[in-house]
Order: structure tokens, then sequence, then C-alpha cells
């Protein structure tokens, strides 16, 4: 089982967190600084693999992760799951991320995040290894942005929005303002609009 | 509308606030409205913000049961895949067991992207619904075989969590996984088998002997989670023993962790073939990579020997001293003591040694460890008798050396030390040559900066310290100094008396006084040695920590029956304040009173000696005395005098451990010598037989006799007590309820709670139903309707009582307006039933576990209890001579329409070995083997097992048809290796197999109105039998009809029964039965004539037989 799916930049800003237990989020954020320290102070050349002690609330836990550019993907893991499968399924994920952003980089995760946890969702659910193709993973990822275009998608949200502004009365906001002697003139708004 | 465009954009919003650590909680009821919007886009959002910060303390979740149902069902697969995926975050066990039955449903969904989530979830459901485990497993197990490679893997991930937990319950799956293991490419699903074997193995030696050949082939690829799953076979274990020694030499860091980790795991059973690799993980001590270095460490744990002990200790201290990083350093001090200690000091041949080694890891700075060390030195002071001089002399050492210890008391860790150092001097103070100085160290006043408990030993055992002087001086008659040691305990007490620790305080007050008494006795001159020596006379013995579980009830004694009558409520309200109140004054009068007679206060001491004996670390209660304590006023403030701790200590007097390694060394080799000589005597006298065993000059681990005579006092146990294993399992491991076995037969009550419609509940009602099944024979129209009412309550039919039939109008009407309301739910729940009772039956059978086909669906609903079906198996005979025997089954495939898999079991009747069994058929026009791609027609498919004296085995054929409206009869050969003792030869045995059109249909349940339908759209065929001299019950023919021939009961009315199936490439075939005086007549439809009148031909064969 996977217990945890963490990516934090160079400087231990999360960019997704994915827990598969309930924790508390001041929890969460403690564990993601101490992966975070744990992580960083490891050179680049030596092994992907570190035990985190009772970090999780069990020994049998074991940290996999990978550096890549500013990011670092850290999975946690328990003893059923292989080492080297799961460092496979970084790279399969990140792969993955590449292929759908095209060319990733630390701005699509944070820009995108609701996307990255879809993506990561047709890889993993509930802590357990759903797909490792990547074809796979790619062609279900679009099939569900093609869906979500064809209802007009979340981008034409706040196009929408702004309607819902429009639609607020807005004679009744009062065009002057007085306080005392200050008087400030209320611009009108639906020129903006 | 735009509203919850807004809002789902908001919760995306809060998502993302989530990750950064914010509580967002407070949305909850706002996410679930986004989770509830139509559109996919806010429906996913929704799902997502759900899965991130819903959990089972989310009290609006139970709002979402009817919302996931929905989108479970939903026509769109994206829909249920989110819904899945967000179910699988915040599964509850409410959600669990109301949503376990549409999940299961879902496991059966035609697109392979829902059934493997599905698969998944339901780990996930098992876990929190543990009831679902066993009516959900055979649709489990059926997934092993999905033609989806996903949904494959998703089901072997599943077994393989479930499996780890109690593996126990899925040895039957053995030769499932076996054969997947040997056919799957998957390198996935390939590594979850082998770690399920792993978990296996250990329960079923025989499977490990199975496993050797597969696993040697997939040895290059897999090494690392093989050795995980590695039986109990010495030749394969040296060969991944030097493969894994090529991975660590590798330069690639992440092969040298995993051989490191595997050779671990080798350890454990095989300790002798790693041993032989001890330079290379030394070696690794020194990699730089920190995690690399703790598994080394977890190694050499494994690989000590009483020879290389000292040796592999001193290159850990050396460590230490080198090791930057205190976790690294704490690990390996841990790692030092536990190497040291394991098995009851096995491997220690020289204490003094030891004591040194703990010494000098007291000289660490900012450990967290010191209370192991402290349990260590107590350990060993209080088993190794012969040790106890040493050990004393080295505490007194300590205790003068406090003060560096001491020193950074911020980090306290270390100090721990200084209570076993106080602890032994003061216990064993006989053994003490400078008594004076050691207590005048313990007097001092920096002593009062050190933690509570620690203290509170020290004014403990101080008194000990001055029993024993005390005795000392009396006999040699220096009264003078015996006047003087009492002063000097006078003066310096009170700095304790002062404490803020509580149970410093009120010691050091008792003995304050005590001392003070004795102080006028002596100025009586009073002899008074004796008696305080006698406060503290007797010896200590080691008490196991389970000694006082393990004491057995004395017979007789009830533990749970009450001593006194428990008083009345009204009672026991007026007195309880009283006697509270009573029993504090007592204990405040107590405790002013200082001077109570000294039998009682040796009594009270010796019973909290014992106590605290017995448990080294009791006293430890304050978390942070030292803090507290500078608040107090009125108390010395003596500074601390602060030592630089980088200078390297050399404590003058201190012994190195070093030292004892050379004398050791010399020992040894001083034993050596003497043996040496002995042998050479011997050998002379023998005469070379033994000269090439001395020549290799191996020095066995025998040989090395301890420095001193050492007897390890085995900790104590109560006498006849019980031996119990139950000791280390904890009770709350949630994965104890998954503890399930399988193979048990379902029963009733087990069935998945499945939504009911409320109306259902009065149509059970007995009065309802009496006159309901007297209308079915006035009324064929509704008949059908009627029917499954029926079937549901055949259960209680013996109970059916004639009712007036006047009430049967009124009633009628009711029922029926029932039952189009409840239909729609019922149809769902009745097919529910209709898969349970299958896979019940499934498993009744167990015999011949899979291939059992659904029989007799709706008949057996209820009425199975009164009359029990005769066993039946579909195996039909193939072929047979003196070796072997071959029975096969022919299943259609569902997913493939030009498809039939042959379920072969080959079950060896000789004495010897079956092995290179291959079997070839003969391929005709319509019918041919599927052979694995590259090989000719003509080549026969090895079977991939062979075949052990009395074993049999199954393997299964696919076969590729054109048509299905013939019978086939193949021929076909089983060529094999007969291996026995004297020699092998080679045998062959020809078989026909034949293809009956009944295999070729599917079990396909059917509803009446679906069946009526097709009856009526008369695009059938239509034939009939009538087969005379039937003597069986209708009930026992169709069961047989269901069986042999693969058909389900549409519905059945008295002695008139109407059946379905379908072929493989989907033909309907409907069945009418009768039964008349003595025979039976089948009348049947189908969209094919000649596949009819064959199907009615052979159904003619099999009846005649009855």
């Amino acid at each position: 089982m996977i217990n945890a799916i963490l990516v934090f930049n160079n400087h231990g800003k999360p960019r997704l967190v994915r827990f598969y237990q309930h924790l508390a989020e001041e929890v969460q954020q403690q564990i993601i600084r101490e992966t975070f320290h744990l992580v960083l102070k490891r050179d680049d050349h030596i092994c992907n693999f570190l035990e985190c002690g009772s970090l999780f609330g069990g020994s049998d836990y074991k940290l996999i992760y990978r550096h890549y550019a500013t990011l670092y993907f850290v999975f946690c893991v328990d003893s059923s799951e292989s080492e080297l499968g799961i460092l496979d399924l970084i790279q399969v994920f990140v792969e993955t991320l590449d292929k759908c952003f095209e060319n990733v980089c630390e701005l699509d995760l944070i820009f995108h995040m609701d996307k990255v946890h879809h993506i990561l969702q047709e890889v993993v659910i509930g802590g357990m290894v759903l797909e490792t193709n990547m074809n796979e993973i790619v062609a279900q990822v679009e099939a569900q942005s093609k869906l979500e275009k064809a209802e007009g998608g979340l981008s034409a949200a706040p196009s929408r929005a702004v309607s819902a502004v429009k639609n607020i009365n807005l004679p009744e906001i009062p065009r002057n303002i007085n306080i005392g002697d200050i008087n400030i003139k209320v611009p009108n708004l639906s020129q903006f609009m | 509308q735009d509203n919850i465009a807004v809002k789902a954009n908001a919760v995306c919003k809060l998502t993302y606030l989530q990750m950064l650590g914010y509580d967002i909680s407070w949305a909850a009821f706002n996410i679930i409205e986004v989770m509830s919007a139509s559109k996919f886009t806010f429906k996913r959002i929704g799902y997502l913000a759900a899965s991130q910060c819903f959990h089972e303390g989310t009290d609006v979740i139970m709002l979402t049961t009817n919302q996931i149902r929905k989108d479970l069902s939903s026509p769109n697969q994206y829909d249920t895949g989110v819904a899945l995926t967000g179910l699988s975050c915040f599964v509850t066990p409410d959600l669990a067991r109301d949503l376990a039955n549409d999940i299961m449903t879902l496991m059966s969904h035609t697109k392979p992207y829902i059934r493997k989530k599905a698969v998944l979830i339901m780990y996930k459901v098992f876990l929190k619904y543990p009831e679902s485990l066993r009516p959900a497993f055979p649709r489990l197990k059926e997934k092993l075989e999905d033609p989806d490679p996903g949904v494959q893997s998703a089901a072997v991930n599943v077994i393989c969590e479930l499996a780890r937990r109690n593996p126990k319950n899925y040895l039957s799956l053995a030769p499932l996984f076996f054969k997947l293991m040997t056919s799957s490419t998957n390198n996935w699903v390939l590594i979850k088998i082998i770690k399920l074997f792993g978990a296996l193995t250990p329960l079923e030696p025989r499977l490990g002997k199975k496993l050797i050949e597969p696993l040697t082939n997939l040895i290059h690829r897999f090494l690392i989670s093989l050795s995980s799953g590695m039986p109990n076979h010495s030749a394969s274990i040296q060969l991944c023993v030097q493969k894994l020694r090529i991975l660590i030499e590798d330069s690639d860091q992440n092969l040298k962790y995993l051989g490191l980790l595997a050779m671990s795991k080798i350890l454990k059973t095989h300790p002798k073939s790693v041993q032989s690799h001890k330079d290379l993980i030394l070696q690794c001590l020194d990699d730089k990579d920190e995690s690399i270095r703790l598994r080394a460490l977890d190694l050499l744990y494994g690989m000590v020997s009483k020879k290389n002990l000292m040796e592999i200790v001193k290159k850990l201290m050396i460590h230490v001293d080198k090791a930057e990083g205190t976790t690294y350093r704490d690990e390996l001090l841990t790692k030092i003591i536990d190497i040291c200690s394991q098995s009851n000091y096995q491997y220690i041949t020289n204490f003094e040694w030891y004591i040194s080694i703990l010494v000098e890891l007291t000289r660490l700075e900012g450990t967290r460890h010191g209370h192991l060390i402290a349990a260590q030195m107590l350990d060993v002071a209080i088993r190794v008798k012969a040790i106890r001089k040493f050990a004393v002399s080295q505490m007194a050492m300590l205790l003068d050396n406090a003060h560096l210890i001491a020193s950074n008391t911020q980090r306290n860790g270390i100090c721990e030390v200084l209570y076993a150092a106080a602890w032994i001097c003061g216990e064993f103070s006989e053994h003490l040559e400078e008594a004076n100085q050691t207590l005048e160290a313990m007097l001092r006043p920096k002593v009062t900066t050190l933690p509570g408990h620690i203290q509170a030993v020290y004014v403990q055992n101080m008194v000990k310290l001055y029993a024993s002087i005390l005795q000392q001086k009396e006999q040699s008659g220096e009264k003078e100094a015996a006047q003087e040691i009492t002063q000097l305990m006078i003066e310096r007490l009170p700095q304790f008396v002062q404490s803020a620790d509580l149970e410093v305080q009120e010691r050091a007050s008792c003995i304050l006084q005590l001392i003070k008494y004795i102080q006028k006795l002596q100025i009586k001159e009073v002899p008074v040695a004796e008696e305080v020596i006698a406060l503290f006379a007797g010896e200590l013995n080691p008490v196991a920590p389970k000694a006082q579980k393990k004491v057995p009830v004395p017979e007789g004694l009830d533990l749970d029956a009450w001593i006194n009558e428990p008083p009345s409520d009204s009672e026991s309200e007026d007195e309880k304040p009283k006697t509270i109140f009573h029993d504090e004054e007592q204990r405040h009068s107590r405790h002013r009173q200082p001077e109570i007679d000294e039998e009682e206060l040796a009594r009270r001491r010796e019973a909290r000696k014992q106590e605290q004996a017995n448990n080294p670390f009791y006293i430890k209660s304050s978390p942070s005395p030292q803090k507290r304590y500078q608040d107090t006023p009125g108390v010395e403030h003596i500074p601390v005098v602060q030592i630089d701790l980088s200078v390297p200590l050399k404590v003058p007097g201190m012994p190195m451990s070093d030292q004892y390694v050379k004398l050791e060394e010399e020992r040894r080799h001083k034993q050596k010598l003497e043996k040496d000589k002995k042998k050479k005597k011997q050998k002379k006298e023998k005469r070379g037989k033994h000269h090439r065993h001395n020549s290799l000059h191996t020095e066995s681990e025998e040989d090395i006799a301890p420095a001193h005579h050492v007897d390890i006092i085995t900790e104590e146990m109560p006498e006849n007590a019980l031996p119990s294993d139950e000791d280390d399992k904890d009770p709350n491991d949630p994965y104890k309820a998954l503890d399930i076995d399988l193979d048990k037969p379902l029963a009733d009550s087990e069935k998945l709670p499945v939504q009911r419609h409320r109306n259902v509940e009065t149509l059970k009602s007995p009065d309802s139903e009496a006159p309901l099944v007297e209308k079915k024979s006035k009324k064929p129209k509704k008949k059908e309707k009627k029917h499954k009412e029926k079937e549901r309550d055949k259960g209680k039919k013996k109970e059916k009582e004639k009712k007036v039939i006047e009430e049967e109008e009124e009633k009628k009407v009711i029922l029926q307006d029932l039952h189009y309301k409840s239909s729609k739910h019922k149809k769902k729940k009745h097919k529910k039933e209709k898969e349970e009772k299958s896979k019940d039956k499934k498993k009744s059978k167990k015999k011949s576990h899979h291939s059992e086909e659904e029989t007799t669906e709706s008949v057996q609903n209820g009425t199975l209890d009164d009359e029990p079906l005769p066993p039946m198996s579909s195996y039909r005979l193939l072929a047979e001579n003196p070796y072997v025997k071959m029975t096969y089954d022919i299943q259609g495939n569902l997913q493939n329409d030009s498809q039939v898999t042959v379920s072969v079991i080959f079950e060896n009747k000789s004495t010897s070995f079956l092995k290179s069994m291959e079997l070839n058929v003969l391929d005709s026009l319509n019918t041919k083997m599927l052979r694995p791609e590259g090989s000719s027609v003509h080549d026969g498919i090895p079977v991939p097992f062979q075949l052990p004296p009395g074993i049999s085995n199954e393997a299964q054929f696919v076969f590729t048809l054109q048509s299905i409206v013939m019978a086939q009869k193949l021929k076909g050969t089983l060529s094999f290796i007969v291996k026995n003792d004297e020699g092998s030869t080679h045998e062959k045995l020809d078989f026909k197999l034949h293809f009956s059109c009944a295999s070729y249909l599917i079990t396909t349940p059917c509803y009446s109105d679906a069946f009526a339908k097709l009856l009526e759209s008369g695009d059938l065929h239509m034939s009939s039998i009538k087969v005379d001299g039937i003597s069986i019950s209708f009930q026992h023919l169709l069961a047989k009809i269901c069986f042999h021939h693969h058909f389900s009961v549409v519905e059945r009315v008295d002695s008139c029964a109407s059946m379905y199936s379908r072929s493989i490439q989907g033909h309907h075939v409907c069945l009418l039965v009768k039964k008349g005086e003595n025979s039976v007549s089948i009348d049947g439809k189908c969209n094919d004539s000649t596949l009819l009148s064959n199907l009615l031909d052979e159904m003619k064969e099999t009846l005649s037989k009855c």
C-alpha cells in the first residue's frame, strides 16, 4: 500500500499532497516538513530509498523519492510494495504529467493542481496502484478532459462568475458615499462589464 | 446554474489551500453540493475536495450516501470512476456497509476501467466492513482470471494485500496464482505474486518446492523481490546470495540498497550463507549514504558470533566516534546494544569488556538512548554475578565523574545512566572499595540538578551505601568515623528534602529522620549497624517482564466475584465522600510523622526496593522536573560547570574497551596454543586422521571459553506459569478483523445488505402470503410477477395457511399496486440473491472448486434445505491408463464469442513421477487449439507442471471455434515421461475430446418479462422431445439440466418450468420443461434450429440416464 504521495519543490513548498489515511492538516504539514528535511540533505547520486522511522506512525514505512529539476516526488509506501516498482511508477507518473502538460514544470503543478490530482487518480487510487501503462493513463485522462470541454469546462466559470455579479442589482449600490465631509463617488460599475 | 460554477471554482481553490495546510472542513457542506452537480467537471472537483478533506469524523458524510450510489450507477463511466476514486479515500464503515453491494455489482461492469477501480476499492470496503469479505470473495477470485490485464492486476493487488495480513486463509488460491505466475508477463503482477508466495510458503512447505523451478527462471529479473519469497532450498539460496553480492558491489546505489535489504531477509532464515560476506557488509558501513549504512547495520546484527563480536563492535565504536548527525549515532548505539545483548548475551564472552563498552557509550553527546544503556547496565550487573565487583567499580567512577555526564542536562538522555550507576553502587555496596568517596560523590549539591526520578534513586541508594559504611566502621571499631559519616548525611540530606519532586522529598525526609534517630543511638554508643544493614538484607532476583501476567489463577478463586456485596446506590452516595476524607486525613498524619517504627519502615523499603528492581523505570513520572525545580525559591542554585565535550574525554582510570580486545586476543591465543598442544598430543596418538582439519586452523566457536565463569541468571518466572504465546498480539490490529475463513460456505445471514423497498416488508407477512399462492393457479396471466414473490417467500411456504377467500380480491389489488412500485428494486435484489446463492453453491462443492455452474438458481431458493441435491460434477472422464487419469470440463468464454476453455485435471495414479507432459490435439477445420505464437499447428502444448505420485493438478487449454451449432469431437494425444527408480520411459495416451453443444452455453439469468418478450418475438425455431421413464423428482431434474447443460430456471410452477440459456455466440435458448406422470417433455426454442436439435438430443441422453 502507498501511504502518501508528496510533491514539493526545492524549498519545501508543497505542490501535491495526497494522503491515503486521514491525518489532520497540521500533522500533514509537519510530515511534509520533516520529509523535506530528510530528503534535502541527501545527495543526488545516493540511493532513492529512505527509512523514515516513526514519521508515519509505523516502522514498516519507507520513503521512495526522485528528484526532478526543482521538484521532489516522494512516495511513502509499506513493505508490500516493491521499491524498484515504485521508482518506476514515479517515473511513469512524471512522464504522464509531461505528456499531459507538454513539458511539465513546477508552474503547471501550481496552476493546474486539480488536473494533476486527476492524473494521479488514474495511477493510484486509495493507496493501491491502478494502472502502470502510460498510454492507458493518458488515454483516460484525455477522454475525461474531452468530456470536460464538451461541458464548457471550468474555464467558462470565470465568465459566468462575472455574469453572476452583473445580475446583482447594481442600482442598489449607493452612488455616493458620504462620510462627514469626505465624498466618494462610486464609479458606474456597469461600464466595466 | 451559475452559482454552482462559482462554487466549484471556490471549492477548487479551497483544495489548494488545504494542501498548504489550512483546515477546510467547514466547507464540507459546500463540497457536497459541488459533488452533486450534474456536470462531470464540477462533480470531479467536488469529489477531489472530498477525497482530500473528508474522513470518518466528518458528520455530513452520511448525506453523500445516496449521491454516491447515484453516481456509481451513472451511465457515464467517468462519473462512476470519479465516485469510486473519491470513495476510496473517504469510505467509512457506514458507507462501506451501504455501498458494498453497489460496488460488487460494478466489479462485473462491462468497462474494464470501472472493473479495476471497483476491485481495488473493495479492499477499502473490506477494511471498513469486514463482513463483506466473504460474500464478495468469490467474485474477487473470478477477477483474477479477468481478460483485461488491468483488472487482473487489480485483483492480484487486493488479494496480496489481504493475504499479507492473514496468509493462511488464502492458501487455497495458491494453484491459481501459480498459474498466473507462469503465464503473466506483467512485471507488477509478477512482483505482487512473488510477494504473496513469500507470505504463503512459510505455511505450506510443499509450495516452496513447487516454486523453485519457475522462480529460478525469473531470478534474473526479480532477484530482489524474490529473496523474500524464497523457499527453503539451499542451492537456490546460494545462488541468490551470490547474485546479491554482485548487486551490492554495483555502483548503483539503489541496487546496493536493495541488495542489502534482500540479504537481511535471507539472513533471517539462512544466517550461515550470509555470514561469509561479512567483509562486504563492513565495507558498506563506510558508505556515504545513510540508508545503506543503516541497512548494513541491520545485517551485522545477524552476523555476529562469539568470535567476531568484539571486532565488529570495535568497528562500530569507531563509527560512533566519526558519525555526524544524532539520528545515525543513536541508531548505531542501539544496534551495538542490540548486537551485544541478543539472545540473552549469547555472544559475549567477556562481560568486563561489555561493561566498559557501555561506559564508553555514556560519553556520547546528546543521545536519546541513555535509558537503554542504563537498562543494560542494570541487567548485566544483576544477572551476571561475577561481574558485579567490576561493574560497581566502574559505576563508582561514573558517579565520581557525574558532572561530565550531567553537564548537558537540557538533553538529559544520557544522565539516565547515573540512575543505573547509583542503583548498582547502592545495591552491591559490599563490593565497593572506596564507599566513602562514592557516598561523597552522591551527596554533591549538583546532584539536585538531575531529573527527579534519578535523585530519588540517589537518595535511596545513599542509605544503602551509608549502611554498609556504617557496618564496616563499626566492625573495625572506628566510632569516630562512623559518627562523622552520619553527620555528613544529616548535613547534606536537607537539600533533597527541599526538592520539588515529591518522590525525592518523601524519601529524603524519611531517611533524614531515620538517620537522626541513628545518630541519637550512636551518641549513646549503641551498635546500630546490624539493624541498619538489615533494612536492605536479601538478594534480588531478576523477574521476567511477563512473569506477573503468567501467574496462574489459583483454583477456587473467582476473580469476577464480588468480595463484598455491592452496596446499593443510595448507600454509596452517602458513604463515599466520608471515607475519602477519612483516608486522606490518615495519610496526612502519616506523612508528618516520619518516625515510624523501624520494622514498618524496613518492610516498606523492602517492598519498594522490590518494586524498583522489577521495574527500573517506574519512577519516571515528571516530564520536566528540572525546570520546575529551578522555579522553586529557596533552593541553593549551584551553577553547573559546563565542560566542553568536544575535547576527547579521557577520564583518568577509566579502562578503555580496546585493551580488552587485546587482552581477549592474547587470552584466546593462549587457549588456542594450549589446545593445539593437546591436539598435537592427540594427533600423535591418532596419527593424521584429523590432520587436515587442524591445518585449516578453523577455530570453531565452541572453542572459545568465556574469560571467567559467568553464570547468566535466567529471569524468574512464577511456578507453574502457563505457557502462552498470545502476549504479543495486538488486539487493536485493524487487519485482524479480516482474518476470516474464506472456504466455509456462505451462510444466509451473511448476504450483503441490499437496499429494499419498504413495501417488501408488508408482502412478507404471512397472512398476505397465503392468498398469494392460491391466486396463482387461478390467474395465470399474473403468474409471472407473483411468482417472483413466491420464490422469495418460499422459505415460509411451509407455514402457508389457508385463508378466507373473501379477503383475496381485496388483497390482490393491494399487492399488485405494491408490486408495481417495488418491482424495479426487487429485480435488482433478486438478481443479487441469485448470484450469492450460486456462489454459495460453488463453495459448498469445493472439491472441484471452479467450473461448477450456477445450478438450479431460483429453484433452490428456500427449498434447498428440504431436499439436498445429489453431488454432481461436471468433469467427465477423458482418458485413463495405469499412469494417468484425465477428466475434463468445457466452459464457454463470455468475453470472446469463439473461444471455449477446456480444463483438464491430470491425476497421477502410478507411483512414479510424471513429467514433460505434452498435450496435442488434431485440429479440425472448425475447432482449433490455441497454441502459443510461433509454434506450428502440429506442436503440442506442454502442461505447465509435473506430477508427483498421487497428485492431481489442473491445466487449461483454450480452443477457438467457428461454428457452435454442432457437437464436435477432437482426437488428441497426451505424451509424457514416466520416471521411477528403474529409469524413465516415454508413454502416450490417446483421447477424444468431446465438445457437446451444452458446453457452448453460458448460464445467463433471465427475467420472466424479458423471457416473455423473447418468446413473443417469434424469430425462434421450435423443437421438442419427450423422454419416458423418469423417476427422479422434478427438482432434481431441473438441477440436472441446469448443471450439465448450463441453463438457469426462469420460473417454475408446480411441475412445469421455463429455462433459459445463451450460447457464447449469442443464441438464445428457451426451454419449457413439463413433467408428466412418468415422463418429461421439453419444448425448446432457439435462434438456430440445428443447435436446438443437437441440444435437445444431448438433453435426452442425460435424462434417459436418470
